[in-house]
């Protein structure tokens, strides 16, 4: 895999077809992706789109405690991603994990009720915005020190390896993340052991409240990093879930043949600030509206429509997925709190607590 | 009965459990071609090859990590510290990711993996490589942590914490490496959380880990020649789990306690310990719990400095001969 153009030739061919939609719509048959895909990848941007605003508005509810950082601009790398994988590929991914474990079909509820601390969420309120986890869905958890699950994809890729089993671990972090040192441990390891694991860099221009081109001696943070591991150089639009897809595809496909890990930096934004407490000030006039223009939400849509994709079939889905988010707001908000009983679960494999006899 | 030196249990104990279970693999700098640092893991490559036994660049972060990773789809990992000290390296991984993945996530992961580590002091490696650190695990919810003294131990106590489904930190105690003893044929599974009663006496309880075992004993026996007192000497094995009714048994039997560590002074298990006999045998006590511990300073390297630190045989006996009368 050759380096990737940025952003603008794809997003100046998608401007490009909009004035002659019946021309593209007839190529529809031969696209590489096709409807059906298209539309699945569509529904992921809006799930993930509807419930991290819904997540939002339930904080200024107050019926979401402790902290919370939103995915919200970065729907198009999880979505892309998670529909190019197999059902028993595995997710590792940071404290802003909500659109990851959404994306590989963990339910809206189990979301929603874990970030309220309601019985109904995805660890029963143990683990909170922060770790959400769906072992069944391949959601391998969500890790909050930053770094930390770089060489846990990495073991689990090993797994996989030693096993035979075609998995492919796929590692979603910050542009920050490439600064730890487990960042190089993972990767240099990953090489040498040529372990079916791809390492996802969403690269949304700030570690926490800093720019990371401040802070970081290469220009871009992951993909000039490649070339240490004996990787290529792999720098995506991360907005354009279409060429997520496609790059994803690419990476499983050679990490199954045993060709080894891969590192992708996906170009993002997100809307909101780091987390619940940043309002984001620090960002220059100006650059979030120019990254509106490039939401991935409304970008697929127009997408969706260029490939003559009937308008109430995109709208539809827009709407069941809203519908979809009521429901599990008001499931959410129903379910009991957890029973204190957990307290004392689940430390050891027994189900137990105890550290004497 | 074989006579085997501890390091040479480590082996077999590893071997014992990858000739029986395909799942088991082995990880870490210098165990393979090398056989060890230590050559505690001689042989293994030869027996179970390069896909099995994995020879890692010096990158703790990343060995921990792929055996958490590995543990949570399906293997059963063997990872080697190479010094406990490094702990310090990839204590992430340990204390935050797997020691808590299990309860964070409701149930959903298990954790059945053991790292295995060169612990202690004695070898005049100065003090960053001879540091007693297992009472840094012993404080995070969701390890267990062994730390045996005899070859037979090493060779049962590993068994043991391979076949456990929760992650076990094993710490060897790197000067007990040369010692020998008579470890039994055949298969040995040993059970985690069980202490041992080396020695019987009425006066005075000794609790005491590792390499403090060998020397307990030895101050028992001075006790018993010299001074007339009679000491129980208990051999922890495992801190967690702990076995407080052994602790708590011997303690109201003799009436008095001495707890025997390499830690330095705050926070070493001894504290624990004492807190609950204080807490629970307090009205069998004839007397203060002693605790005998290295200084709250860093190890230092010469032998002159290393000897007269660490807890010794003769420190023990005058401590306990001064104490109880």
């Amino acid at each position: 895999m050759a380096s990737k153009p940025k952003a603008a030739k794809g997003e100046g061919r998608a401007k490009a077809s909009r004035k002659k939609t019946s021309a593209k719509a007839k190529s529809l048959a031969n696209d590489d992706i096709g409807e059906e895909t298209r539309l699945k990848l569509w529904r992921s941007l809006l799930e993930i789109r509807h419930v991290e605003q819904r997540a939002y508005d339930l904080f200024l509810q107050n019926l979401i405690k402790g902290t919370s950082h939103l995915a919200l601009g970065h729907e198009a790398v999880a979505a892309g991603f998670a529909t190019a994988m197999e059902k028993d590929d595995w997710t590792f991914c940071t404290y802003r994990g909500h659109h990851h474990t959404l994306a590989r079909g963990a339910s809206m509820e189990g979301v929603l009720g874990e970030l309220m601390g309601r019985e109904c969420g995805l660890l029963q309120g143990k683990g909170g915005s922060m770790h959400l986890t769906s072992v069944e869905h391949g959601a391998m958890g969500s890790y909050a020190i930053i770094g930390a699950h770089l060489p846990i994809a990495m073991g689990a890729a090993w797994t996989s390896q030693y096993k035979s089993t075609g998995q492919v671990s796929v590692c979603f972090f910050g542009d920050g993340t490439t600064n730890i040192g487990a960042f190089h441990e993972a990767l240099n390891m990953a090489a040498v052991w040529k372990l079916p694991v791809v390492f996802v860099c969403e690269n949304n221009l700030y570690m926490e409240y800093t720019p990371i081109g401040d802070v970081t001696a290469v220009e871009n943070p992951a993909g000039d990093r490649a070339g240490s591991y004996g990787l290529p150089k792999i720098v995506i639009d991360g907005n354009d879930a279409d060429e997520v897809y496609r790059t994803a595809q690419e990476a499983y496909a050679k990490a199954r043949a045993g060709d080894g890990p891969s590192l992708i930096e996906c170009l993002t934004y997100r809307h909101s600030g780091h987390s619940r407490a940043d309002p984001g000030d620090y960002r220059p006039p100006g650059e979030l509206e120019a990254w509106l223009k490039k939401d991935p939400v409304p970008r697929y849509r127009d997408r969706l429509a260029d490939f003559g994709i009937d308008k109430k079939v995109i709208d539809g889905i827009d709407e069941k997925v809203m519908q979809q988010v009521e429901e599990a707001t008001e499931i959410s908000k129903a379910s009991p709190t957890p029973s204190l009983e957990l307290i004392e679960k689940d430390v050891w494999a027994d189900g137990g607590v105890a550290w004497r006899n | 009965m074989a006579e085997l030196t501890y390091r040479e249990a480590v082996a077999e104990g590893i071997a014992q459990e990858m000739r029986r279970d395909e799942d088991v693999v082995f990880l870490g700098e210098d165990i393979g071609a090398a056989g060890g640092v230590f050559k505690a893991t001689v042989g293994l490559l030869k027996e179970f090859g390069p896909v099995r036994v994995r020879d890692t660049p010096i990158s703790e972060q990343a060995i921990l990590g792929a055996a958490m990773g590995s543990a949570m789809t399906g293997l059963k990992p063997i990872a080697e510290i190479m010094f406990s000290d490094f702990l310090a390296v990839c204590w992430d991984i340990v204390a935050n990711e797997i020691a808590k993945a299990r309860y964070m996530t409701g149930g959903q992961m298990s954790m059945p993996l053991v790292i295995r580590t060169a612990n202690g002091g004695g070898s005049r490696f100065g003090a960053q490589h001879s540091q007693s650190v297992e009472n840094w695990a012993m404080m995070v919810p969701g390890l267990k942590v062994v730390a045996p003294s005899t070859p037979a131990d090493v060779k049962g106590l590993l068994a043991a914490a391979i076949r456990d489904p929760d992650p076990v930190m094993f710490f060897e105690q790197k000067s007990l490496y040369p010692i020998k003893g008579e470890v039994p044929d055949g298969e040995l599974v040993d059970e985690l959380g069980t202490a041992k009663v080396l020695r019987d006496g009425d006066d005075v309880t000794i609790c005491a880990l590792a390499a403090m075992v060998p020397r307990a004993i030895q101050a028992a026996e001075i006790l018993s020649s010299e001074h007339g007192i009679e000491a129980t000497v208990v051999d922890l094995r495992s801190l967690v789990p702990l076995d407080t009714k052994t602790i708590l048994r011997e303690t109201a039997k003799t009436g008095r306690l001495v707890t025997v560590e390499e830690n330095p002074r705050l926070c070493g298990w001894g504290a624990e310990v004492a807190s609950i006999v204080a807490d629970e045998n307090f009205w069998d006590l004839d007397g203060p719990v002693i605790r005998i511990t290295t200084p709250h300073i860093p190890l230092p390297a010469a032998d002159e400095l290393e000897d007269a630190t660490m807890p010794s045989a003769d420190r023990i006996v005058r401590e306990v001969s001064e104490k109880i009368d």
